[in-house]
């Protein structure tokens, strides 16, 4: 822009507007696309602010105020929500960067190329299912009556646990899935970071007779720092954001675990279509949207101050 | 200034995993790796690795084992001694429920297949062309369209609105359409074909400039040809898109529709009891017990291999995504 205003006259809007033309039109489908499905909506957020009925319409509808967000806080709900999803976006993001490169590491340590090759390929394979898959896996491992978990207790000669009914269970569940299906996908990112390492590095390690933990300790991981705090900075803007489907097809609409599983998507799809309850379930989602702007915006910051290179914009 | 040349949102510098690529590779044919001695600490970690290895591949493997040993178990046996690795009373049972009146899932495949072929193509279409545009340094309004695009994965409308929005007021609630329109695009996907892009040296785009191409056609016939490995890797999100699909539907289509998406199909016939019945039995209804168990599992199989036949021959795509893109998406 700048490069071109330095050796030319100042053009005006519509001038340039008139020289892109085609390029203008090329983007119009997906600016379009964004127009209708994702700007348009959000004027009906209002919804938050009313005492919403189909008949009066978004507009039409009494307008309460806070109130809606009120309830919300009083009742705990609020509190209750943003605690599971933060403290579940933690866990995935702690203990998956930690699995991710403690495979990465072990990937590079195998020679055999088949061996590699295969098990890699078996690895990625539960991040390219549906979700829906993961919940008919669920049942066949948790369910009561028939689920792998428990025929293997009574084989042994326990009694089957009720892992559809005990609440404090979930968080082990919910988490060791996510890290089932992500942590093969998500390696490769650090993967690649390990091979793009200088192998002069390597055999200078060597030479001076390092260990492979020094190896580990002073070669490999502060090569994957640059990477890890990318990974991070784009986990920390989305903290407020759960991985719906997961938790659905796992959990569902079951009530008796919601006290540990209930994550803000969860419970804004609930109030929608089990409830028709769009006041309080905008009054949510609008919370959700703020805050989780608000985080990104505070992340990228922080990370523009230490490095402009790794910031988003 | 140049900043928002050189890093586009939310995205891992793509030109530096390429020429990292490009540099490991000249190294190696430069020079033989020196032969060092290895000591016991490395043939320590070298054991560990494989075991890890193989015991978390074996990990992400099981359950699909399980599932297919499920189907071709007799509901019997599963109901006596539960779900296991191996198949208990080998039995087609199941199978044959599915098929013999298959006008339920044959109407799901349908709708599935149409989708997935027609919106990959289109998303492509539309998602390449934007990100050649929002790749031309010498488009004036490319930094503009790139925010205003990337603006909405940090704010969006939330559900309900946009549930409002899109099945009342613009009445497609029950409709297709809801579905396959609103899986056409993603930002994510539009930054990742622009990443892409650059690989496609800068010089093609000015010599067809040169020779007094218009922007579409230098972007169908000089572009187009390039982005063979973009096509293939957004191509695959796409199409994993539609045929993963089942939230919107669950949304939008509900049970309005006779077909329904393949997956919302599975979701329904192992989340309710009826779903599960009236698709194996249509209008023969007196089928009382019904091999529920195995035929949940079968349902699975039927609606998933397709994707696993075909994933080996994806798979480099695949990765390539993550390489690219490298958000979390």
């Amino acid at each position: 822009m700048a490069g071109v205003a330095t050796t030319r006259r100042p053009r005006s809007l519509l001038k340039s507007a008139w020289d892109s033309k085609v390029l203008l039109l090329m983007c119009l489908p997906a600016v379009a696309f964004f127009v209708v499905f994702a700007y348009a909506p959000m004027p009906g957020a209002w919804i938050a602010f009313t005492n919403f009925n189909y008949r009066d319409g978004i507009f039409g509808s009494p307008f309460v105020g806070l109130r809606n967000f009120e309830f919300l806080i009083k009742s705990g709900q609020l509190w209750l929500l943003t605690r599971n999803t933060i403290l579940y976006n933690v866990a995935f993001i702690v203990l998956g960067n930690i699995l991710q490169i403690a495979l990465a590491i072990m990937l590079n340590e195998i020679r055999l190329r088949y061996f590699k090759k295969i098990s890699q390929t078996v690895m990625f394979l539960p991040y390219f299912i549906s979700v829906v898959l993961i919940g008919v896996i669920a049942f066949n491992l948790f369910n009561y009556d028939t689920g792998a978990i428990n025929s293997l207790i009574v084989a042994t000669g326990g009694d089957p646990v009720k892992i559809y009914s005990t609440a404090g269970l979930w968080p082990f569940i919910i988490v060791a899935v996510q890290m089932w299906q992500s942590t093969g996908y998500g390696s490769i990112v650090y993967f690649a970071a390990i091979m793009g390492i200088d192998k002069t590095l390597f055999e200078a390690a060597a030479i001076d007779g390092a260990s492979a933990w020094q190896r580990i300790r002073y070669v490999i991981l502060p090569s994957l720092k640059p990477t890890f705090i990318i990974l991070l900075l784009f986990s920390m803007g989305g903290i407020m954001h759960g991985n719906f489907g997961l938790f659905w097809n796992l959990v569902g609409n079951n009530a008796q675990l919601f006290a540990t599983t209930d994550i803000i998507e969860t419970a804004v799809y609930r109030m929608v279509m089990t409830q028709n309850n769009f006041t309080t379930s905008t009054a949510v989602g609008l919370y959700q949207s703020i805050f989780g702007f608000a985080l990104v915006m505070t992340a990228n910051w922080i990370v523009r101050r230490m490095n402009k290179d790794y910031a988003l914009f | 200034m140049h900043s928002s040349e050189t890093t586009a949102p939310g995205v891992v510098d793509v030109v530096t995993v390429v020429e990292g690529k490009k540099r490991r590779a000249k190294r190696n044919k430069q020079a033989k790796p020196r032969a060092v001695k290895l000591g016991a600490s490395d043939y320590a970690l070298r054991g560990i690795s494989y075991v890890f290895v193989s015991l978390f591949a074996v990990f992400c493997l099981l359950p699909f084992v399980m599932i297919v040993s499920a189907s071709f178990s007799a509901e019997s046996e599963i109901l006596r001694h539960g779900f296991g690795l191996f198949p208990r009373g080998f039995t087609m049972t199941a199978y044959e429920y599915i098929f013999k009146s298959p006008r339920q899932i044959l109407g799901s495949y349908a709708v599935t297949v149409t989708m997935t072929v027609l919106g990959t193509a289109i998303g492509l279409f539309v998602i390449s062309m934007t990100g050649f545009a929002l790749y031309r340094k010498d488009f004036r309004f490319r930094n503009q369209i790139s925010f205003f695009i990337y603006f909405t994965t940090l704010f969006s409308a939330g559900l309900a609105p946009t549930f409002i929005w899109v099945g009342s007021t613009l009445g497609l609630r029950g409709s297709y359409l809801a579905v396959f329109l609103q899986l056409l695009m993603t930002p994510w996907l539009i930054i990742l074909m622009k990443n892409f892009m650059r690989t496609v040296p800068y010089e093609v785009i000015e010599s067809g400039k040169v020779d007094g191409a218009g922007d579409f056609r230098i972007f169908a016939q000089l572009a187009l040809p390039m982005m063979k490995p973009a096509l293939a890797t957004v191509g695959l999100f796409l199409a994993m898109g539609y045929w993963n699909e089942w939230y919107l539907s669950s949304l939008y289509l509900g049970s309005q529709v006779e077909f329904r998406p393949l997956q919302y199909h599975l979701y329904n016939i192992i989340n309710t009891a009826n779903a599960l019945r009236n698709s194996v039995a249509g209008d023969n209804v007196t089928i009382t017990n019904l091999p529920s168990n195995t035929l949940k599992m079968a349902s699975a199989v039927v609606a998933t291999a397709p994707v696993l036949l075909m994933y080996p021959f994806v798979q480099k795509y695949f990765v390539s995504g993550i390489t690219v893109g490298a958000v979390k998406g």
